[in-house]
């Protein structure tokens, strides 16, 4: 019989938690990045005010998505260097568990590594990026690619390329997700009436389900032999 | 649930990899309380087979049962039935000891796991390292901590892929110990190895594999390490000539 699919994904994310407590290497590895990027972002980008409000939203979405990327390759590497992959598969525990457990994860350091990223941009490019509507795109935006990237990465981990692989692999899937953050966030900080742009949120929800759905589901394809 | 006697029992097993065929339909049976040695050359099929036997991959047609259950169709239950010890660690190093056997005790859902995680760790000679970071151990100790996290679970089968791969004489002679005392216990372990010599005399029973058939299946007891490495050699130069 199966273990309890709650306790399952539970212990995987304690696991993944502890070890990144312990070694920071995928947080400060992200977050290094991240910073690397804005900063560089800040000197090329020498714009206006109504310049910049509208390119800021692509300019924390793309820091967010190279830096997730970055965490997703290494946090599924580790698992399958030391073949800890195989071991998880090699207790009685639904597989899609170890996908569940996995993504929260991954979710969650991206998401640290978002928020981490509005204070800095708030003073680097001098514009309020403490909004509510912001920092609820962010969480449904990071989620979604955050699916994506661990079926995707879960797949690419086991290629010789898996680094440059990911990306090219995961960006056209995550398209429909990317879309809706940079448009919300965007009309979000150009100050846009709500009804012009509540539409993407709600696209940005149907989205997340979907891949949630499908990921969820397709996890065991993925992982077989 | 098949009616079967016999541990583990393969029947017309095939594995493909593409156009590669890996196993060429093996009929074997395990019987329990056995220590199967299976022996072969590189790209044999010898870890293909270990990897089929653990549910770690599906055969592409025939069948195997481990302790009744069908692979893959009952694979949860089999599964709490083996331990598996790869030339990997299957270890986290930025985790203790300890750290490593809570984690995989939760994935096995065992209950009241300290007192069975001191034991083990006394077992396998890390009880004062339990709390040590696994990146800080040597090869040795990770492969005698690898034995524990298989053991975890109690399970009936042990499937072990070359575990002497990268110890030194010392750290041998413990894994020898340890698989020795797991033997004695009455489980059923099939190993493989490339070292004909240990194989003669831990084994009960010795499997040559070669381009994915069996094609020496005897006791043991019935050669010497010398007389085995002889066979072996013959077995697997003929397949080279072919």
């Amino acid at each position: 019989m199966n273990t309890p699919f709650i306790q399952a994904v539970l212990a995987i994310l304690r696991k993944d938690l502890r070890t990144e407590l312990r070694s920071r290497e995928l947080i400060s590895s992200m977050g290094l990045f991240s910073l690397l990027s804005i900063l560089i972002f800040s000197f090329a980008l020498e714009l206006d005010r109504v310049a910049r409000q509208e390119a800021i939203s692509g300019v924390l979405w793309v820091t967010v998505v190279f830096a997730s990327i970055l965490g997703l390759n290494r946090s599924l590497a580790m698992e399958r260097d030391q073949g800890n992959l195989d071991a998880m598969l090699l207790a009685p525990i639904n597989r899609a568990a170890i996908f569940l457990g996995k993504l929260i994860g991954n979710y969650l350091f991206a998401l640290a590594v978002g928020l981490l990223l509005l204070p800095v941009m708030t003073v680097l490019f001098n514009m309020p990026l403490f909004q509510p509507w912001l920092i609820l795109i962010l969480f449904l935006g990071t989620l979604g690619f955050s699916t994506v990237g661990t079926l995707l990465a879960t797949m690419t981990v086991q290629t010789r390329a898996r680094e440059s692989l990911l990306p090219i692999v995961m960006l056209p899937i995550a398209l429909p997700v990317l879309l809706a953050s940079v448009h919300a966030s965007t009309n979000i900080l150009t100050n846009a009436p709500i009804d012009d742009w509540i539409a993407w949120p709600q696209i940005l929800v149907v989205v997340d389900v979907i891949y949630l759905i499908l990921c969820f589901l397709l996890f065991e394809f993925v992982i077989e032999d | 649930m098949a009616e079967k006697s016999a541990l583990i029992e393969t029947r017309a097993l095939v594995k493909t990899y593409d156009l590669m065929i890996v196993l060429r339909k093996l009929d074997f049976q395990v019987e329990r309380g056995e220590f199967v040695a299976l022996l072969g050359p590189n790209g044999s099929g010898k870890s293909t087979l270990l990897r089929l036997l653990s549910g770690l991959s599906k055969p592409t047609s025939g069948a195997i049962f481990i302790g009744g259950w069908e692979l893959p169709r009952e694979a949860a239950a089999v599964r709490a039935q083996i331990g598996m010890v790869s030339h990997r660690a299957l270890l986290y190093e930025n985790l203790t000891a300890r750290e490593n056997l809570q984690f995989f005790a939760q994935l096995y859902n065992l209950r009241e796991i300290d007192e069975r995680i001191r034991i083990l760790l006394e077992q396998v000679g890390l009880s004062k390292r339990g709390d040590s970071l696994v990146r800080t151990f040597s090869r040795g100790m990770q492969q005698r901590l690898s034995i524990a996290r298989a053991l975890l679970h109690d399970p009936a089968v042990l499937l072990m892929d070359e575990p002497y791969t990268g110890l030194d004489q010392d750290a041998a002679q413990v894994l020898d110990g340890l698989l020795t005392q797991a033997y004695a216990d009455g489980r059923t372990i099939v190993m493989t190895t490339h070292d004909l010599e240990r194989a003669a005399r831990l084994a009960s029973r010795a499997m040559i594999l070669s381009r994915g058939n069996i094609r020496y299946d005897a006791p043991a007891s019935a050669l010497d390490g010398r007389q085995l490495s002889e066979r072996y050699t013959e077995i697997t130069s003929l397949a080279t000539a072919r």
